[in-house]
């Protein structure tokens, strides 16, 4: 998927994805939100007026959110806080063709505006899986999972109910460390929400299965880094970056 | 994700059993919940009053469980909600059925709404809980649950904010109200005398915890307040309740009232409250309906415990799920998700459900909420042996990589640069303005740059030479690229180091109004500035791309010419020119600049634009 552009608008960014525009994750404590540009420019006008619906009133047999739908919010300009603000734009140009099931993926920065500490910093990188196709199923998204992780060297898997405003089921990913002897949170996962799907234009038995990770965390517990900034940024060591073996992940 | 804490031995009290951490961790696991952290009362409270180990806190050694929750799901923000999920789910205890108290309208207690209110706070709902038992636990739960209510759904106060009141101490009907704050005039909680509401804003600017919810009505000419028959102030929403009707341990009949800026919300606020409180009251799980009178003559009962129906298919469940269920299976694992299920038809294939949704999921939306409930109370897990004996995941992920071609040309280009012997380095893109230009000798040009408009400090580590905070996005790759070089000062030169990575400019073009560049950069450092160094680094880039090297003003390829940057030194830089188009600058780093920098070593730096060369 094309990631190449760090500032997103809040509708790609939220509004598209289904999450509503009272949600904590749009607080500026949580979110960047920018001087220049402050607003976007374009969005196009007949898909904004059925997702201003859906969040208002429900359809598609949703209930929907029933508040007031802003459009000034959804106009406000950000630095992305997932690449699923580009998963979104993907799927709408995917449902204005006529249907043909498609993978995507991407592996790019995002940034958030949280307190930084040894594990975290306002910016870090995602990768995102998606399939989007006819009839697919809960299990699909599990088998796919477990052939996803076995490549990364991750074969004892399992799944706790979570919440994404735009994901039903969501199912948070633990795989078991052998070091740690504990099961870790290796990652998030989803079905796409039909108040998200349907408004793009996809038909009703498409579904979009799809999940995401962060490329810090995993890095860090493979290479027993405790410190983020070890890893990534102006204070690595580039004694480290020489000297690191050649990654053996999937060769064998 | 919201965390409530509970005291563990109350929290096993209220399942009817105990377990053992581990068992406990699992039945979360299972459910969607997680077990963050175990801690004591008298550790938190140590904590907050910032108290050596050693010295004694007033409290008892109570064991806490600190559970994370899903945001949306108001009705497990307090032991006695979680504690009635977890059994319902583990089969120990029917779904309630919540209803209202058999009282005739003229016998409700009325709140009349007067039309003031809209200006400022328009919403109102009530409801009462009668004949309730309150305990020190009891107690603390609800002004726990209030707490994060108001922190989560209420957004601080400004959408929703809960006022619990001593009824017994008060007389309807009852008025909301909105008026100048000089007219209104009471005791507030917690305090001893009567403050004007004016004079009431001025006192709490220096309370730590009120202070930030002033702002929701300083600035109106009204305030809300809520009167009983006899003008006794039961609150000054969102800020403070009045001291008459505070709630104690003895109190037997609560009355509860939201004011908002939005309806919905104020009506799932209100049912979270008295769902899960109702369970004390004489009449379990029964609770007194107000009635709430508008100007306009319109009125509306609360609290709206109105059940959803939803319908929902088999086969659709089967289907998203990729299981094979039968009817009344799906019905015994909706009953243990709170979820009635109603078989509609008869026919057992093509069975469709009503689904009761109770005033306690307002989490369910659509079917695929019914779905996903579905799949919990089933196993995750379960549904995992499923998928793997089945093996679809290799059918459905087979696929063949395709790139994007700027991703391809970056990658191959990285290779090339590390061939000659560049260690490659990744940078932050977030930066201070100060980095991206005056410490670069650049005139600040933020008519190109995109700006952060609400920044936070860099590091939780004080920076060394320079604290900054993160102002704007990158539009050059050569600040991270120096303070590289700058935090590996020791390392043995030469240090020849590279980037390939996105800076971002404004573009009116773009729907946004900005966009990326890729870029290419890269660094020699060492006894001497290695010009020549970058310099063929630039001549082995365009070889490696095909393009020739051409003479002055000819479009065909790339030529240099003399540049005069002010982060170069003058004389010692220059500009790369490639089909016409300026896409790069190499040159020795200005003295200043590496000063700046606090590297004391020379430097040359190339950076150039590599979508150009797409």
């Amino acid at each position: 998927m094309p990631t190449n552009n760090f500032v997103e608008s809040s509708f790609w960014n939220f509004d598209a994805l289904f999450q509503p525009q009272q949600h904590p994750a749009r607080d500026s404590h949580d979110t960047f939100f920018l001087d220049a540009p402050s607003t976007t420019k374009r969005l196009p006008e007949d898909y904004v007026e059925r997702v201003k619906q859906i969040h208002e009133t429900g359809g598609y047999e949703s209930r929907g959110y029933v508040y007031d739908w802003k459009r000034e919010e959804a106009n406000k300009n950000l630095l992305r806080t997932h690449t699923t603000a580009v998963s979104s734009r993907m799927l709408y140009q995917l449902a204005q063709k006529p249907f043909a099931p498609k993978k995507y993926f991407s592996i790019d920065r995002v940034f958030r505006n949280e307190a930084v500490d040894r594990t975290h910093l306002a910016e870090f990188h995602q990768i995102e899986g998606l399939v989007c196709d006819r009839g697919l199923t809960l299990c699909d998204l599990i088998g796919v999972l477990h052939d996803f992780f076995s490549h990364l060297g991750m074969t004892k898997l399992k799944f706790k109910p979570a919440y994404n405003p735009y994901t039903e089921p969501s199912m948070e990913i633990f795989s078991y460390h052998e070091g740690f002897k504990k099961w870790v949170e290796v990652g998030n996962s989803g079905m796409f929400r039909p108040e998200m799907l349907r408004p793009m234009g996809l038909p009703e038995d498409v579904q979009v299965i799809a999940w995401g990770l962060s490329l810090e965390r995993p890095t860090m517990i493979l290479y027993g880094i405790d410190n983020i900034r070890d890893l990534f940024g102006p204070k690595v060591d580039l004694g480290l970056i020489k000297k690191n073996s050649i990654c053996r992940l999937g060769i064998n | 994700m919201p965390t409530i804490s509970v005291g563990r031995d109350r929290l096993f009290a209220a399942l009817g059993r105990t377990y053992t951490q581990e068992e406990f961790e699992d039945l979360c696991f299972s459910f969607g919940i997680e077990l963050d952290d175990v801690t004591t009362e008298k550790a938190i409270v140590r904590k907050e009053r910032h108290l050596e180990a050693e010295e004694d806190a007033d409290e008892d050694e109570e064991v806490i469980y600190k559970i994370e929750v899903p945001a949306n799901r108001y009705d497990l923000l307090c032991l006695e909600g979680l504690a009635q999920a977890l059994r319902v789910f583990c089969e120990c205890q029917q779904i309630p059925t919540y209803k209202l108290a058999d009282v005739s309208k003229d016998a409700m207690l009325k709140m009349h709404v007067k039309p003031e209110t809209s200006q400022i706070r328009p919403y109102i709902v009530c409801a009462v809980l009668r004949g309730i038992t309150f305990d020190k636990a009891r107690y603390n739960s609800f002004i726990d649950l209030q707490d994060k209510l108001h922190q989560n759904i209420c957004r601080r106060r400004t959408l929703v904010a809960i006022g619990t009141h001593d009824l017994d101490t008060l007389k309807g009907p009852f008025t909301y109200e909105a008026l100048p704050p000089s007219s209104v005039n009471f005791t507030p909680l917690k305090q001893e005398r009567s403050f004007r509401a004016d004079e009431l804003m001025e006192f709490y600017k220096s309370d730590l915890k009120l202070k930030k919810f002033l702002h929701i009505i300083e600035d109106s000419p009204v305030f809300p307040v809520i009167y009983d028959r006899n003008r006794t102030v039961l609150s000054l929403p969102p800020i403070i309740n009045g001291a008459h009707s505070a709630i104690t341990l003895e109190t037997k009949n609560v009355f509860i009232e939201c004011t908002a800026t939005d309806l919905t919300k104020a009506k799932i606020v209100l049912n979270t409250m008295v769902t899960t409180f109702s369970e004390y009251c004489a009449n379990k799980f029964v609770i007194e309906p107000v009635e709430v009178v508008y100007p306009d003559g319109k009125s509306h009962i609360y609290p709206d415990l109105s059940i959803y129906n939803m319908e929902v298919s088999l086969p659709y469940v089967n289907g998203l799920i990729g299981v094979s269920l039968e009817a009344e299976e799906v019905t015994k694992l909706l009953n243990r998700m709170q979820l009635h299920a109603k078989q509609s038809t008869s026919d057992n294939k093509q069975a469709k459900f009503v689904v009761s949704v109770p005033p306690t999921r307002s989490d369910i939306l659509h079917p695929c909420d019914v779905m996903e409930d579905v799949a919990i109370a089933y196993g995750f897990n379960a549904i995992k042996d499923k998928a793997i004996v089945d093996n679809k995941g290799s059918k459905r992920l087979a696929a063949s990589l395709k790139l994007l071609p700027l991703n391809e040309l970056s990658d191959l280009i990285r290779k090339e640069v590390a061939m000659v012997g560049f260690t490659e380095v990744l940078t932050f893109i977030l930066c201070s303005k100060k980095e991206n230009f005056a410490m670069l000798n650049r005139k600040d040009d933020t008519s190109k740059a995109v700006i952060i408009g609400n920044p936070r400090s860099s590091d939780f580590e004080v920076y060394t030479p320079y604290p900054c905070s993160l102002t704007a996005v990158r539009t050059s790759l050569m600040p991270g690229i120096l303070k590289t070089v700058a935090h590996n000062k020791d390392h043995p030169k030469p240090i020849k180091i590279f980037e390939v990575g996105d800076i971002s400019v404004l573009d009116d073009n773009n729907d946004v109004g900005a966009k990326n560049l890729r870029q290419l950069a890269a660094l020699y450092c060492g006894a001497n500035a290695g010009f020549e160094v970058v310099h063929g680094l630039v001549d082995r880039v365009m070889e490696k791309n095909g393009v020739p090297f051409v003479s002055s003003g000819d479009k065909s390829g790339y030529y240099i010419e003399r540049s005069d940057e002010p982060e170069f030194l003058a004389g010692r830089q220059a500009r790369i020119i490639y089909k016409g188009k300026h896409i790069g600058t190499f040159g020795i780093v200005h003295p200043e600049v590496l000063n700046n920098f606090d590297i004391p070593d020379p430097c040359s730096f190339v950076e150039l634009n590599i979508e150009s060369l797409l």
